[in-house]
């Protein structure tokens, strides 16, 4: 059903505009979906994709501008007046909640449950027809995060939507996950059901959608037909500009191993972590090394244990420029040479509260000598404060703005900044463009480069496996908590990556009970 | 006209010091109705209440008597607010400060020297500062609250006092009386100002006060202290300790509040007695957040609760107030405090009404 | 000891844990929801002594219980609007409505000390009460602590058995994901907030219309307090609440006891005083340590502002 039936669209918006303070998140935003139509809203970070299905939720509200439901005008006042109308959702950041049963998380988000044992004679029936099986016994937070995401399809589907929103679905998953998700898709899709597929992976837009509405910068910029374009020229419309590449050193020097890490076990902390398993691996001098995996597999955990927030059980598990540091502590570690850039940005890498002053006394106070005897040295804290925000480009009133006050991708070049200029033997980068736009992820991107570059051992931790083909030399897989052996990035495939990414204990389990639900219905 | 409530991106730093001072005027406001309702001449109440205290040599002496402990237990208690830290049993290491140095004073009774009165301080600061350290072991340990336990441990070191008081300690030429004998010369604080009760404890709390500010903006303890409170993720990653930062806020603090408490003893009250404080242990805690939680402001802050303690006395002498009222009006600036805290945070802007995505 | 004078503590026990189970529970709701509201002693005391006012002034105790549960709550608004409203931390409001309650209670509590007013009526069911040992154990107790049972049993049911029970630990458990699929988490809160200080304001009334009864300045001597930790102690479920109440009832009339029999091993009488107080810190470390530590069932969102976008 590429082409919207002459019947009314299912859904239309009529300039949809919405402020926040300070900022446009959507301006005169028009468009329209047909029934049974997978449209893609495309645009990278910040374009406002995601304020834009919230109002269609009934989330938030839009300041000016309408909502056309067949036909009709509507007001769409909170999400259970958008379920009303048949409107479901799939949050990118899920809306589940961890303590509670299956049953009890689509419970409530369906509005006429009656009793409970229907329910999950009714969950049952979903999942086995749509190839989403779930146990609605069990509590969420024993769920990995691909089954986390068929409670909240099966919670929509429930309800038999007319439309359903995916925000960002694919960014959690590993790929055979993804081409799962994909049939479901496709046939709800084939029985009426139109989608708004949110993303900014173009070849997925590609694969899956009949047509895409373009935003930037809050604005619709253009409306196309995903398979007649190509990746790139996709691209240019979405960035607005030719999208520059990093430029790739010639050839890797393979030096010495500057961080070599071996049989590092970490019990979880608290009931919803992940252990670390014998973890074993090298980076070497001038190597970007990649650590692939889904979320919430031991990549806090990994990241935690290798910048020292939580030591290691013995010294010799964490050798540093072949010096034990398992037992030493964050600012032992890094004022030995071993910077980290964590993936949250405010509250870990940053304190939001405070100036971007004391946001580089916060990591550089003992490589760029910012404290003598105990007290801060405020001058020297303010010209390194300004070095980063000038070497990085980052856009700011001055040192003195709080750090919560600068924009994702400002924060995040800020923090690589404050680290790369550390000058440090090796850097642990968590998702170092987690959420940030195109232009400043190139900029962090480059910045990696150069400073491997320049002999130091990166390790790049990220579920973005595009970000990692991009940047590492080799790459190892996190599932549960326990590393695969490495592979050399240029000749590892996808699917073999997307294997490990699933465990392959765990894909045994599901890959044909699903297949052969997936072929009963169509 | 509709009302708008956007979020700053910056904490109003103008607002954020103007706020405790319509704290105070929004309280007096409430204060001129609530002597209304009860039937009292507001004007002439207020009148004893915030004004006349201030209009002899005597009274301003007795505000910074009594500022005096209010500020040295709050700039402790503000450092482990900062942090995060909530000791809410500063009563309880004033207590038990009050017990350790009237114990070296009873020990050494009438015995000369210059060395007994600093012995003494050094006892009030180590018997709060013990005190203190079981809530701080019990949360690094075992991360117990510590909020409960501190609190809990407040009920024990007054009952542990009446025991002294009631027992061992009590005076033997004190007609049975719940005392203990009054302290001899040399045991007492000297009085700085002839003909009142002004004693050293006032100077050495604003030095304190002023130690305490040097600290919190200028080293990297301060600096330690202020990221654990603020984003303890970020203080893992900068590489400072959370145990570390629980343990030197709850021993500074109980160490302060030991320190008031011998001041106490030592000055206006000379001997232990079952009441040593009228809840300087917990009004300290208004005058912390008052003060804005900066050790400067607590200065301020520790004059004005002060002065609710020595108007409440004066307003019930001149208008036959109830003592009571002191305790109203405390909490009362308190919740108007925070109430108008959200001024800081947040902008409330009149807008023409946002027209709805549509009627439907 | 006779059998008697077993059936005569245990009595007391029940008393004596009346108080803090009504005061706990209601905190319990609360936490459930993600409200760390730390005024509960405050709110007790304006229960106590606005029970106490209305009981001697209109001569109505039912008026009385009513007037107690309303002024707690009255109180638990105030703080709902400052922390739910106008987000202010919850820490630092709990213990503004503590001292808030203490010097409120005591101002409107300064023209009734002293002043005697008549214990709540014992349900008494005309043959069944005069068995030994059953009659006055199960039917020789007011109204009060025989709706503090029932509460316990409506608390459990509501939160484990119920919609309404299921949304308001579902915002406790993540307020974003709740908003997000569309409750009105400020308004379950509020709810929640509410019903905690109805709660407490009910167990203050018990101890100046029942347990003492009279008013005494700060009467509940940091039985709020307890409550907050006996929530902890029963990892936020309203059975164990239960049982954590009648532990520490136990607590007091032991010592209560110990010093009506002169004493304890020759202790001074303070030392048995201190008992509730001691048990209470004990109780919170055995439960931070022990090798359930880490399953503590304490709600995600438990004192985190919120504050939903539109």
């Amino acid at each position: 059903m590429s082409e919207p039936a002459a019947a009314p669209a299912r859904l239309e918006l009529r300039g949809i505009t919405k402020r926040f303070p300070g900022v446009i998140a959507n301006s005169e935003v028009s468009f329209a979906v047909g029934p049974g139509e997978i449209h893609a809203l495309l645009g990278e970070n910040g374009a406002g994709k995601s304020t834009l299905v919230k109002i269609i939720y009934g989330v938030l509200h839009a300041d000016e501008g309408e909502l056309i439901w067949q036909g009709e005008p509507v007001r769409i006042a909170d999400p259970k007046a958008a379920r009303r109308l048949g409107i479901g959702m799939v949050f990118q950041h899920f809306s589940l909640f961890e303590a509670m049963t299956v049953l009890e998380n689509v419970a409530l988000g369906v509005d006429d449950v009656t009793d409970l044992g229907t329910l999950a004679a009714k969950i049952e029936q979903v999942s086995k027809a749509y190839g989403l099986p779930l146990d609605p016994r069990r509590e969420v937070h024993t769920l990995s995060v691909g089954e986390r995401q068929r409670i909240e399809i099966v919670r929509c589907l429930l309800q038999s939507p007319k439309l359903l929103i995916m925000d960002e679905p694919t960014s959690v998953l590993t790929p055979q996950e993804v081409e799962r998700l994909f049939e479901t898709l496709r046939i709800l899709a084939q029985e009426g059901c139109s989608i708004l597929y949110i993303s900014h992976k173009l070849h997925e837009i590609k694969a899956l959608c009949d047509r895409a509405t373009i935003l930037r910068g809050g604005k619709v910029v253009g409306t196309c037909d995903p398979k007649a374009e190509t990746a790139r020229s996709m691209a240019q419309q979405m960035i607005g500009a030719e999208l520059r590449t990093p430029a790739r050193r010639a050839g890797t020097v393979a030096g010495q191993a500057r961080l070599a890490v071996r049989g590092l076990s970490l019990p979880a902390e608290g009931p919803f972590g992940t252990s670390l398993k014998d973890i074993g691996f090298e980076v070497r001098a001038g190597e970007i090394f990649g650590i692939a995996g889904v979320a919430g597999n031991g990549q806090a955990e990994l990241f935690q244990a290798l910048s020292g927030e939580r030591p290691a059980a013995t010294a010799d598990a964490i050798r540093l420029d072949d010096r034990p540091v398992g037992r030493v502590g964050a600012g032992g570690r890094r004022a030995q040479g071993l910077c980290a850039v964590p993936e949250e940005r405010n509250g870990h890498a940053a304190v939001p509260d405070m100036s971007l002053i004391d946001n580089v006394v916060l990591s550089a106070r003992q490589r760029k000598a910012l404290v003598t005897r105990g007290f801060i040295l405020a001058g020297r804290a303010r010209a390194f404060a300004e070095t980063v925000i000038k070497a990085f480009d980052v856009r700011t009133p001055g040192p003195t703005a709080a750090a919560r006050s600068l924009s994702g991708g400002n924060l995040q070049k800020f923090v690589v900044g404050r680290e790369v200029l550390q000058a440090p033997a090796v850097l642990i980068a968590a998702q170092p463009t987690w959420g940030v736009d195109a232009g400043a992820a190139v900029a962090i991107h480059q910045a990696l480069l150069d400073l491997a570059a320049g002999g130091a051992a990166i390790l790049v931790i990220s579920q973005d496996l595009d970000e990692l083909l991009v940047l590492t030399d080799r790459l190892a897989v996190i599932n549960g908590g326990a590393l695969s052996p490495p592979l050399p990035t240029a000749g590892a495939s996808l699917d073999q990556i997307g294997l490990l990414m699933g465990g392959l204990h765990g894909m045994a389990e599901h890959v044909p009970a699903h297949g052969s639900a997936v072929a009963d219905v169509a | 006209m509709s009302l708008r409530i956007e979020p700053r991106t910056e904490q109003s730093r103008t607002l954020l010091y103007l706020t405790p001072l319509l704290a105070v005027a929004l309280t007096v406001v409430c204060g001129f109705f609530i002597f209304l309702f009860m039937g009292y001449d507001p004007q002439a109440s207020l009148y004893h209440f915030f004004v006349s205290p201030l209009l002899t040599l005597y009274g301003l002496s007795e505000l910074a008597v009594k500022a005096g402990p209010l500020i040295m237990i709050a700039v402790g208690l503000a450092l482990g607010f900062r942090a995060g830290i909530w000791n809410i049993g500063a009563e309880g290491q004033l207590t038990m400060g009050a017990i350790a140095g009237g114990g070296v004073a009873l020990l050494f009774w009438e015995q000369q020297g210059a060395w007994i009165l600093p012995l003494m301080a050094l006892a009030g600061i180590l018997g709060g500062m013990a005190y203190a350290a079981i809530p701080a072991f019990l949360k690094t340990k075992f991360d117990v609250n510590e909020i409960l336990t501190s609190l809990m441990l407040t009920y024990v070191a007054t009952l542990f006092l009446s025991i002294l008081v009631y027992g061992p300690w009590r005076d033997p030429a004190g007609f049975n009386f719940p005392q203990s004998r009054m302290f001899s010369e040399w045991e007492l604080l000297p009085i700085i100002l002839e003909g009142t009760r002004l004693h050293l404890g006032f100077p050495i709390a604003v030095l304190i006060a002023i130690a305490a500010w040097v600290v919190l903006t200028k080293t990297v303890v301060g600096f330690e202290l202020r990221v654990v409170g603020q984003a303890p993720q970020a203080a893992a990653y900068a590489g400072f300790h959370r145990n570390r930062v629980v343990w030197l806020c709850l021993l500074a603090s109980g160490g302060l509040a030991g320190l008031a408490g011998l001041f106490e003893i030592a000055g206006p009250i000379g001997q232990l007695i079952p009441t040593l404080t009228p809840g300087y242990g917990f009004t300290a805690i208004i005058v912390a957040f008052l003060g804005r939680l900066h050790p400067i402001g607590i200065i301020f802050a520790g004059l004005m609760m002060a002065l609710s303690y020595i108007g409440g006395e004066n307003a019930q002498v001149e208008v036959g107030l109830p003592q009571a009222i002191t305790g109203v009006f405390q909490g009362l600036l308190l919740f108007i405090l925070l109430a108008t805290d959200f001024l800081t945070r947040y902008r409330i802007r009149f807008t023409a009404p946002a027209r709805e995505a549509r009627p439907a | 000891m006779s059998l008697d004078a077993m059936v005569l503590i245990l009595i007391t026990v029940i008393s004596a844990a009346t108080p803090l189970l009504y005061a706990a529970l209601g905190e319990l709701v609360a936490e459930r929801a993600g409200v760390l509201n730390l005024g509960v002693e405050g709110m007790m005391l304006a229960g106590a002594v606005t029970a106490f006012a209305v009981t001697v002034t209109t001569g109505s105790a039912s008026l009385g219980i009513v007037a107690g549960a309303i002024a707690g709550a009255v109180l638990a608004f105030a703080f709902g609007v400052l922390t739910l409203s106008l987000l202010a931390n919850q820490v630092a409001t709990g213990l503004a409505l503590t001292i808030f309650g203490i010097g409120l209670s005591a101002l409107v509590g300064a023209g009734f000390v002293g002043i005697p007013v008549e214990r709540l009526p014992r349900l008494a069911v005309p043959g069944v009460s005069d068995l030994p040992v059953l009659g006055p154990l199960l039917f020789g107790h007011d109204v009060l602590v025989y709706l503090g049972l029932l509460m316990t049993f409506g608390v459990a049911w509501f939160l484990k058995r119920t919609r309404g029970g299921m949304i308001l630990r579902a915002v406790g458990e993540s307020d974003v994901s709740a908003h997000s699929i569309g409750y009105d988490v400020i308004k379950v809160r509020y709810l929640a907030v509410l019903f905690g200080g109805l709660m407490a304001g009910l167990g203050g009334a018990f101890l100046s219309l029942s347990y003492t009864p009279m008013w005494v300045e700060e009467m509940t001597a940091g039985r709020g307090w307890i409550a907050l930790a006996l929530v902890v102690f029963a990892s936020w479920r309203p059975w164990r609440v239960l049982l954590g109440a009648y532990l520490f009832g136990g607590v007091t009339i032991l010592q209560l006891h110990a010093q009506g029999a002169g004493g304890l091993f020759g202790l001074p009488a303070q030392v048995l005083s201190m008992l509730p107080y001691l048990a209470t810190i004990l109780v919170l470390t055995i439960i931070a340590a022990g090798p359930w530590r880490g399953r503590l069932n304490a709600p995600a969102s438990l004192g985190k502002p919120f504050r939903p976008a539109t």
